[in-house]
């Protein structure tokens, strides 16, 4: 394949987000992690669920599957099941996947297949024009809410945490530079990897602006956090690890830390596949069937 | 005799099921064609249970309404099957359960217990009089007592009675047998095929020790029919998994559910035989499962998922995806009672309108219909094979009774298929987007699989252009939809007519039907001169039939409340269906009631709407 450029990676078709809105960083992010990973755009899939957020495939050049509302996880897990050498991103917004999608969020923890998903959180509903998101505070009010919200807010890193990812990490829409190196370490990591990004929705949300966020954003790595969960632990060392991560991914108001905060190496599902798949992943679905079927073996069973 | 049919009736969870398939493997070593219906409560342990096992010259696919043979092992079959052994036939009955009465049968739904209370003008019968009402029926009644028999039995091995106790069905089929005359050699071998080691051993000395008891001489016998090998017995579920297999299948994934799970849990168990390496994977929920098969299919993997009504709904908005983007993807459907939870492991064929349109949007899917164990091989094969073609949702309809019948069939039967007429395209040199929906006069864009070289696409569930992206242009609106809607003219006009329906019998009173009915009908003809039989595999695209139809008496006979093949028929044909033959009692129509009711169509007798009701 001829040497990519950056440019490369970005598609002819121009997004149609508002002007400001967070997701133009995360896209130039994911562009230039992907760029910098040097990905194969053939090898490499983008899929996505449904809202703003969700149009990212589209201004990519790499294979992009832009799913329904709530379902880009299980999309996205049977691609990379089926087959295992693609590069394999999920986006969607907070709604996508905490909203409607929150039983594939948590399902998905479970199996730890080995990809990336990215939760763009804006904390509202922005393609159907700013409804309450579930990552919105209890009784935070922004503008496009006739009254303050009635439902308390999820918090994205304990839930997956409690779910089983083995990387989780916080980024910033605006901070594209180390928003795009977490992406690159999300898309390395063995496992299912976890990014929520605090995306500004300037059309919706007035009240988590990108003034807001930059008073209080400050990153776990230069404060000598360290997520690395190596094997071997002690439980004790696992409790304090735990205990760690926990306090940090509460912390929410006046500092609001963004970085990795845990990696764990867990087997993937495709490592754990092998128990019943023998074959696998060397014979991996995609591949179609490789050998003729020994019916006649499978009918022994049957036989009278 | 000709035919017959055993019944066993017990508690869920006491192996009666194995009992079942104990009888049905001896009477086909002993040469009979087999049919095995088996009726269950949605329950673990406890609930009444029980199974037909019918035998035939020829191959069986029909039940009959009254048995010949009842083995009761518990009082509640007693009660529950009163009426259900045709005079001259034979029930085999625990002695100690006669001083029980029905109030003392906590699992009998009020319903019956009333009902027996009326019958027996009594608040509560106790099972001496429903006994008596047996054989003043005509019945046989013959006391066994089977716990005793295995006890006794394991004091003449020396073994534990602990362990005879475990070998009641074997107790009760070697009974049943050799009450009929029916050699001991055929049971021998069916304990072999079901049994290993010291349990096979020791299941062999109990079978022969009862034979070696006196037994009265019966009215009824049962001879050998000739044993000729290479044939094969396994239900409707096993035969879908296989042809699934058969057809090619990589990934499946379901949610549990009656009565669809077993596909999936046999094809998890057998991975290890060649070309049978499937990825199952048992997702969160229908919609994780639907839309994670299409994931898997867009990499050109064959992938399908199995489910039942609730899991069905949940699966619309999905289906309708894989429309819209063009994902081959097969639906197995199999049907219960409906609506809701309604009757998780009784047998109806209410999807079909649903299968048909349900989900929002129009989209071009197929819908094609088992009728027996063959077809349920067969048309899995086919089911693949038209999803790659035409790259849409299939949905492969079977039902709980055919889901859970087994039968005996010939196994050079169940043949692989060729799976051909894929359009795929070839891998280019170069970088940059490809057209993934490529105008195409069938409708059918060359299928490129994500990770295919030299380029890329976009996919989206909103309207799209040939790229792939985002479109709500009017012109790229009505050229994408008439492009998606092309593939059923296609279908239609590429499917071999004896792939859409076979007209089996020609006749001035023409009966349509499609599924599980098709056994029944057939075996139904044979009593009904004049009388013929359209059977319909395929449902959507649907068929063009109405030439066929042209000046016949028409009925339909189908297992739902409205008559629902009856509807699309006259929706599709314009041909009035003058008779529905419908039934909804989660019980399969029998032989005798589909006779019956079309009798009554021959005679004029007929209203145009008769529902069967037969059933325990
Ligand atoms: C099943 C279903 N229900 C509702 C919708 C309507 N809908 C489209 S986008 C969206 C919410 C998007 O919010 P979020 O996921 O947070 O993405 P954002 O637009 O904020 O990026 C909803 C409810 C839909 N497309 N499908
Ligand atoms: S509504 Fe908000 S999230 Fe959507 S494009 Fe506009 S700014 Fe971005
Ligand atoms: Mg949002």
């Amino acid at each position: 394949m001829v040497e990519l450029k950056l440019q490369d990676y970005k598609a002819e078709k121009q997004p149609d987000w508002c002007p400001g809105c967070g997701d133009y960083g995360i896209l130039s992010a994911l562009q230039m992690a992907l760029f910098e990973l040097k990905k194969n755009p053939s090898q490499t899939v983008v899929f996505s669920g449904i809202g703003c957020s969700a149009k990212t495939p589209h201004y990519l050049n790499v294979y992009g599957v832009h799913t329904l509302h709530g379902r880009v996880l299980p999309v996205a897990q049977g691609a990379k099941l089926a087959n295992p050498h693609l590069t394999v991103v999920a986006v969607g917004g907070d709604g996508d996947g905490l909203g409607i999608g929150a039983g594939h969020f948590v399902a998905s923890g479970r199996r730890n297949v080995d990809m990336l998903y990215i939760l763009y959180d804006n904390e509202v509903y922005g393609l159907t024009k700013g409804q309450a998101g579930p990552t919105l505070g209890l009784g935070e009010k922004t503008k496009s809410l006739p009254k303050p919200n009635p439902q308390g807010r999820i918090n994205p890193l304990l839930l997956a945490f409690a779910a089983g990812y083995t990387w989780i990490a916080r980024g910033y829409a605006y901070d594209v530079k180390g928003l795009k190196e977490l992406i690159k370490e999300g898309i390395t990591h063995k496992g299912l990897a976890f990014l929520h990004v605090l995306q500004p929705c300037p059309t919706y949300n007035d009240l988590h602006t990108k003034e807001w966020f930059a008073l209080r954003l400050y990153k776990l790595q230069e404060e000598g956090y360290d997520p690395y969960v190596p094997e071997g632990l002690s439980p004790e060392e696992l409790d304090q690890k735990m205990a760690k991560f926990q306090e940090k991914a509460a912390e929410w108001g006046e500092r609001i830390p963004t970085g990795v905060f845990w990696k764990a190496e867990v087997p993937t599902f495709e490592e754990r596949l092998k128990a019943y798949l023998p074959r696998y992943p060397e014979v991996y679905p995609a591949l179609g069937q490789k050998e003729a079927l020994d019916l006649e073996g499978l009918l022994k069973e049957f036989a009278l | 005799m000709e035919e017959f049919t055993w019944r066993v009736g017990g508690p869920q969870g006491g192996g009666i099921e194995t009992a079942a398939t104990l009888f049905a493997r001896a009477v086909a070593k002993g040469g009979w064609w087999v049919a095995t219906k088996r009726e269950y409560h949605s329950n673990i342990m406890g609930r009444h249970s029980y199974l037909d096992v019918r035998l035939g010259r020829k191959p069986v696919g029909a039940f009959r309404d009254r048995v010949d043979f009842l083995v009761a092992l518990d009082g509640e079959t007693l009660a529950r099957h009163l009426g259900e052994v045709r005079p001259g036939g034979v029930l085999l009955y625990d002695p100690k359960v006669l001083d029980l009465s029905v109030h003392k049968l906590p699992m009998l739904d009020h319903r019956v217990q009333e009902a027996l209370a009326e019958r027996f003008g009594k608040g509560d019968p106790s099972l001496k009089e429903i006994l008596a009402a047996y054989a003043e029926a005509g019945v046989q009644p013959l006391p066994y007592p089977y716990e005793e028999v295995a006890d006794r039995i394991g004091a003449e091995l020396g073994v534990p009675s602990l362990q005879t106790r475990r070998t009641l069905n074997t107790i009760a089929v070697a009974a049943s047998l050799h009450l009929l005359g029916f050699p001991l050699e055929p049971l021998l071998e069916a304990l072999a095929l079901q049994f290993r080691g010291k349990v096979l051993e020791l299941n062999e000395k109990v079978a022969q020790a009862v034979y070696r008891e006196e037994v009265p001489r019966l009215s009824l016998s049962l001879r050998l029919n000739g044993y000729e090998p290479g044939r094969v017995y396994l239900t409707g579920a096993q035969a879908a998994a296989l042809g699934k297999l058969a057809g090619g299948l990589r990934f499946q994934t379901y949610y549990p559910i009656s009565p669809a799970t077993d596909e999936s849990v046999y094809l998890e168990a057998h991975t290890n035989f060649q070309g049978a390496d499937v990825a199952v994977v048992q997702t969160e929920d229908e919609i994780a499962a639907v839309t994670m098969a299409i994931g898997a299919a867009l990499t050109g993997a064959r992938a399908a998922t199995a489910t039942s009504g609730p899991g069905f709904s949940l699966m619309a908005e999905g289906m309708g995806f894989a429309g819209m983007i063009e994902a081959p993807l097969v639906v197995t459907l199999y049907q219960r009672g409906g609506p809701s939870t309604g009757l998780p492991t009784r047998t109806e064929q209410g999807d079909l309108l649903f299968a048909i349109r349900g989900g929002h949007g129009e989209y071009p899917r197929l819908v094609l219909a088992s009728g027996d164990i063959l077809d349920a091989f067969l048309d899995a094969q086919k089911a693949l094979a038209w999803a790659w073609r035409y790259q849409t949702v299939v949905v492969h309809l079977l039902d709980k009774f055919l889901a859970s019948m087994a039968q005996s069939l010939p196994k050079e039967a169940l043949t692989p298929l060729p799976q051909n007429g894929e359009k795929r395209l070839a891998p280019r040199e170069g970088f940059g987007p490809y057209e993934r929906y490529a105008p195409a006069e069938d409708g059918i864009s060359p299928f490129i699989p994500l990770g295919t070289p030299g380029g890329f696409y976009w996919m989206t569930s909103d309207e799209h252009d040939l790229e792939g992206h985002i479109t709500e242009d009017p012109v790229l609106r009505e050229y994408q939809m008439e492009k998606r809607m092309e593939k059923l003219r296609t279908a239609r006009r590429e499917i071999p007519l004896e792939d859409q329906y076979t007209l089996y019998r020609d006749g001035d009173v023409l009966v349509l039907g499609f599924g599980t009915v098709k056994g029944t009908l057939l075996e139904a003809l044979d009593h009904l001169p004049g009388v013929g039989y359209l059977h319909l595999k395929l449902l959507w695209p649907f068929p063009e039939i109405g030439p066929l139809l042209e000046g016949k008496r028409l009925v339909t006979v189908e297992h739902n409340y409205s008559g629902q093949l009856a509807d699309l028929v006259q929706q599709e044909t314009l041909k009035k269906v003058h008779h529905r033959v419908v039934k909804y009692n989660g019980r399969p129509i029998t032989l005798d009631e589909a006779v019956e009711a079309l009798k009554a169509v021959l005679a004029g007798t007929a209203p145009e709407r008769l529902v069967l009701r037969k059933g325990v």
